[in-house]
């Protein structure tokens, strides 16, 4: 082969690239310039979610200062009620015994709490872009390529902006899931909206509904079968999250798991993956079913 | 009939990119085919003129793809023209705004749907209540009218259900319901019964029939059915392929129709129950009739009705009269068999066809 290699160009052996340099000078000057702007905003940003960072500490001091039991009866009743379910209830119940007994409830208080203020964070801001790009087929064919970047993006590159700007902590922490965990609600409220019958729509046209009233009364009940499965996996994602959010410092169950990777603790790594895991499906299982609940009138009960 | 409640003008609906100047076009005679052919457009109703009578049924009748379901959502403004005048009222609905548009349909019009289109998630008692819920009634006025309508189409005792488990009759008079409890004076039925049975089809005729008596709306009903139509309309219009091809009263259509197309339709039609006594009757009017030869029959009634009278009394003369009890003509029950037969038989028996010559013919 070495013939062919000798009588082709360099550029056609080697891909043309831009010189080492100048690449260097580019991440140099991008990078330095993104020091700039975080010096600049960082504090000002650090302010705007300081009252979002007040709420989750309060949330998660809560959690871990009330006394166990009660909030072991209170997740309990909570499944209940949303499941009506006793396989499901019962199931969560021995979970979360066998958490605390062998020693992660507070780090488990801690991922719960953030868990939950993320989802609703991302309920919160993402259901209205949903909403917004089941309207406009212009911001759909946008915003879809951005949760598509959003979802494929190596979690870990997220966090070296976000650090860079917020420096390390529970908010960097809970910007990066809520970026993370928020393309499938987006996306499948949107989906959902697009999805209403046609006809039952055209009915509430044709009774003078308004655009709000559409959506009250028609489009978003219609389609929260569709929303739901989007909040339980924007759940499940959160889930997935905190485990590398753990790396800039977020505490609860992700901490340990990631002291077991350095230290190789075998066991420690698995007990708290299990916890993971468990949690995970106590808040499937219960959202599954409640909005399962929520479809009884699709059920034809005459024959 | 009463006065027009509804015109509408040089209605034409072209669905593609460039609709408006394509109007021009088809108004210069180019035809459907050409015009999907040559421009990528399709020609969804061609210069429809209707004058719809005030308190009384209009039907329009077409076959699918003929445009009577385009059409109707033209008069709520469901589907915008691409040019021509829709006047309810003497308002022209395509100049409103959206705003006026909202009121418009929440207190002069409301619709029932071919597939019921109510609220899955709705109790039948929200789901009549939804028009007045939009319109802003407080909550107990809604429930009150509500009530009342539903007892009306006759589902007392359903109101905590949901429509999915109903049956489809059932869930078409809570469309029905829907509908007449907003109040509006007119009425659009897209196909309202074409999803039933045929036997509950016929029961919600006799129930919209029965609620026309009392409530006296301006209905526009769409339908494939010629039997359907000739049973509920007052007035008649039928479409193909995007324009009106005739419109009358049922006995207009059935005895004089305008083309082969409506022909071949009007072959199948029981007769008996579209054509009225005085259309066939013998003048004049005999001066005395005996009680034991002939028995009265009033203005309007259709030949079967005279038929199963003239059995069940066993008297094979009528004769017609009007509201006052005047004598207008007779009847014989050999006429009113003539007259009830079917194109196709009496083609069999003569020549020419003309109701009046026919019951000459020995049969």
């Amino acid at each position: 082969m070495d013939w062919l290699f000798n009588w082709m160009p360099e550029w056609l052996v080697e891909f043309p690239q831009i010189a080492g340099r100048n690449l260097r000078l580019m991440s140099r000057t991008i990078d330095q310039q993104y020091r700039d702007f975080s010096r600049a905003w960082g504090d000002s940003i650090e302010a705007f979610f300081r009252p979002l960072l007040d709420f989750l500490l309060w949330f998660e001091n809560i959690l871990i200062e009330t006394p166990w039991w009660i909030i072991l009866a209170a997740i309990t009743a909570i499944v209940w009620f949303a499941s009506r379910s006793k396989k499901i209830t019962i199931g969560s119940f021995v979970a979360l015994v066998l958490i605390g007994v062998f020693g992660m409830w507070e780090d488990t208080m801690r991922t719960l709490s953030i868990i939950t203020v993320c989802t609703l964070l991302a309920i919160v801001v993402g259901m209205p872009i949903g909403i917004l790009m089941s309207r406009s087929d212009k911001l759909q064919a946008t915003v879809n390529p951005i949760l598509d970047v959003m979802q494929t993006m190596p979690s870990f590159v997220y966090l070296i902006p976000i650090v860079m700007l917020l420096g390390i902590g529970l908010i960097p922490g809970l910007i990066v899931v809520v970026i993370y965990a928020m393309p499938p609600i987006i996306r499948l409220t949107n989906l959902g909206i697009r999805l209403v019958d046609k006809e039952v729509l055209e009915a509430a046209n044709a009774f003078g509904s308004s655009s709000w009233q559409k959506l009250v009364e028609v489009q978003l009940p219609l389609s929260l079968p569709t929303i739901m499965a989007g909040i339980n996996q924007t759940i499940m994602m959160a889930l997935a999250m905190v485990v590398v959010a753990s790396l800039i410092g977020v505490r609860g169950l992700g901490q340990p798991v990631l002291q077991a990777i350095t230290n190789q603790y075998f066991t420690q790594g698995v007990l708290n993956g299990l916890a993971i895991v468990a949690i995970a499906i106590i808040f499937d299982r219960a959202s599954q079913a409640y909005g399962q609940r929520l479809q009884r009138h699709r059920e034809a009960s005459h024959g | 009939m009463a006065e027009t409640a509804i015109k509408v003008r040089n209605l034409y609906k072209i669905f593609g990119n460039n609709d408006r100047a394509m109007v021009e076009k088809v108004k210069q005679g180019l035809s459907k085919t050409e015009l999907l052919a040559e421009y990528g457009h399709v020609l969804g109703l061609r210069d429809i003129n209707i004058d719809m009578p005030a308190a009384s049924i209009q039907v329009v009748m077409g076959l699918s793809g003929s445009g009577k379901s385009t059409l109707i959502r033209h008069l709520n403004r469901l589907i915008e023209p691409s040019a021509g005048e829709v006047l309810v009222n003497g308002e022209d609905v395509l100049k409103m705004s959206a705003k006026q548009l909202r009121e418009f349909r929440r207190h002069k019009i409301s619709m029932v749907f071919q597939r019921f289109a109510l609220l899955p998630h709705k109790t039948v008692m929200d789901n009549v209540c939804y028009g007045l819920h939009v319109m802003g009634k407080s909550k107990a006025e809604q429930r009150k009218a509500a009530a009342r309508w539903i007892e009306r189409v006759g589902l007392g005792g359903y109101e905590d259900n949901y429509p999915a488990q109903l049956s489809g009759g059932m869930q078409q008079r809570v469309g029905l319901a829907r509908a007449l409890a907003t109040d509006a004076d007119i009425l659009l039925m897209d196909e309202a019964f074409s999803a039933l049975d045929p036997l509950i089809r016929t029961d919600m005729q006799t129930v919209l029939l029965d609620l026309q008596k009392e409530l006296a709306k301006t209905i526009v009903f769409i339908t494939h059915d010629l039997d359907e139509a000739l049973r509920l309309g007052d007035k008649i219009a039928i479409l193909r392929d995007g324009e009106i091809v005739q419109q009358g009263t049922a006995q207009e259509i059935v005895l004089d129709p305008a083309d082969e197309y409506i022909s071949s339709f009007v072959r199948e039609v029981n007769r008996g129950r579209v054509i009225q006594a005085e259309t066939i009757m013998e003048t004049p009017a005999p001066a005395s009739v005996a009680a034991s030869e002939s028995f009265p029959v009033e203005e309007g009634t259709v030949l079967e009705e005279v038929a199963r009278r003239m059995t069940e009394e066993g008297i094979d003369n009528a004769h017609v009269v009007d509201d006052a009890g005047k004598p207008l003509g007779t009847l014989t029950m050999r006429s009113v068999m003539a007259g009830m037969a079917t194109p196709v038989l009496k083609e069999a028996l003569e020549e020419e066809t003309g109701v009046a010559e026919a019951e000459k013919q020995p049969s």
